[in-house]
């Protein structure tokens, strides 16, 4: 009972940490390689899922903005080493999946960029690799990995409190907890000295609150702009897995034009 | 044949002009950017600065060809009068969620990067929003409209890689979708959004 309380708590924190942002007939067309170029991502149980997220909506409003809003109190210099000894403990999955997605140049410069920053950087607050001239490389994820490695999304779905998702990232944050975590593993998995489980569970509330921090704007300009705001989320969550899958960086490579093509020619 | 000749030179002339006069689609932004800019900075009173920012998107967006996009596969099944009255009700629900969505920030700083044309009616213009205390930098693409290259249009904005008129495309889709496929639903549900 406690091991899925800890993956359900686990798996909590993984999501609020990801950018989750994402129809019709409960599919949801994204651009990928499918008919016409596209896929089709199917919104299992829409209306459970709906409910979920009014839920998950509530407790937003009562629990993590208020927590991101008494967050960005604090001085700027206190967030920026928050934010980047978090971004530091990340790179112990983004290395493996590195490897795992045959970006062995990334994952060089990440272990570079762990190896330094972990230390001289004193535990990740500093960002001192990047003075060095290794920048910071793009996070990357087991869902992420599966997705390169040719599996589907499978069936969008809403979670409780974990927020979106599909079958392939739900699959791919369980792979945290089956050794895929170095950070799970000295904390959680075995019981070492130098770290206790309430580190990780620290590490990943802070992980939500200072991503929620960094978007108190663009969600309430999305909320009050939104006519269903349940659709958007979708559309922005898909849309952000799509691009972190196929490790897209320019926006011309994501946009399909044949929409607006068609457009024209009507 | 010198009316031939005639009709070849009144072309030329005619496209030397389109060349002499296009409006390059980074200097579009960089003008709106500077003008939303210099509006959202002054002391003017709320009311005031949302009516200045819509007279820019009113000049400066194809308010028009993004409310056909964002109907989807539902365009091709309204009538002329469902057509005519659901862009008359997007561009005030554009409107209104564009100023709505600026007005809040004081000072936003945009650097153009680079630009990059796709073919001859697409420039994507990349730019940059600096950070500030509260946020981080964010990754600013826009798509121009450049069919007419004497007045580039702004399609879409594709904020640090996501489509703000696809997102839009499936919030209405799926407003449609979950009422049987009836666009007086979509009709509706603007129609309350603007009378909020």
């Amino acid at each position: 009972m406690n091991k899925l309380l800890s993956a359900l708590t686990i798996l909590i924190f993984s999501f609020i940490s990801t950018h989750a942002i994402g129809g019709d007939d409960g599919k949801l067309k994204v651009n990928g390689n499918g008919n016409n170029g596209y896929i089709e991502i199917k919104d299992c149980f829409e209306k459970v899922n709906r409910g979920i997220f009014s839920f998950n909506q509530v407790l937003d409003k009562v629990i993590f903005k208020p927590l991101a809003k008494g967050y960005r109190m604090f001085p700027q210099p206190i967030r920026s080493g928050t934010s980047n000894a978090l971004s530091n403990i990340n790179n112990v999955v983004t290395i493996p999946n590195n490897i795992l997605q045959g970006q062995f140049k990334e994952a060089g410069v990440n272990t570079a960029r762990f190896a330094i920053n972990s230390t001289l950087g004193i535990g990740g607050i500093f960002d001192v690799a990047s003075y060095y001239g290794l920048k910071k490389r793009d996070r990357e994820d087991y869902g992420q990995t599966l997705g390169v490695w040719g599996a589907g999304p499978g069936c969008y779905f809403v979670l409780p409190v974990l927020g979106p998702t599909t079958v392939r990232d739900s699959i791919g944050s369980l792979a945290n907890m089956y050794g895929g975590d170095a950070w799970y593993n000295v904390t959680v998995a075995n019981d070492t000295q130098y770290f206790s489980e309430a580190d990780y569970y620290a590490s990943k509330v802070l992980s939500g609150v200072d991503f929620r921090a960094k978007n108190l704007e663009s969600f309430d300009s999305l909320e009050n702009s939104s006519v269903d705001l349940y659709a958007s989320v979708r559309s922005l969550y898909l849309q952000d897995r799509y691009r972190k899958v196929r490790n897209i960086d320019k926006t011309t490579d994501t946009l399909s034009d044949d929409d607006w093509e068609e457009l024209d020619s009507q | 044949m010198k009316l031939i000749k005639n009709l070849i030179i009144f072309l030329f002339l005619l496209n030397l002009n389109n060349i002499l006069y296009a409006k390059d689609p980074s200097a579009l932004i960089n003008e709106i950017v500077d003008n939303a800019a210099s509006i959202l900075s002054s002391e003017d009173p709320v009311e005031s600065k949302i009516i200045k920012l819509n007279a820019i998107a009113e000049r400066s967006v194809d308010i028009n060809g993004i409310g056909m996009y964002t109907l989807g596969k539902y365009r091709k099944s309204i009538n002329d009068e469902q057509k005519s009255k659901y862009q008359k009700l997007f561009r005030s629900y554009f409107l209104k969620s564009f100023s709505s969505r600026l007005v809040d920030y004081t000072n936003p700083k945009i650097n153009v990067v680079s630009q990059k044309k796709i073919n001859d009616k697409y420039t994507i213009v990349n730019s940059i929003l600096e950070a500030t205390s509260k946020r981080p930098q964010v990754k600013i693409d826009w798509r121009i409209y450049t069919k007419n290259p004497d007045r580039p249009l702004i399609r879409d904005l594709i904020v640090e890689g996501l489509s703000l008129a696809r997102t839009q495309k499936e919030e209405f889709n799926s407003i449609i979708q979950n009422n049987d496929g009836d666009i007086n639903a979509l009709f509706k549900t603007l129609e309350e959004f603007l009378i909020k």
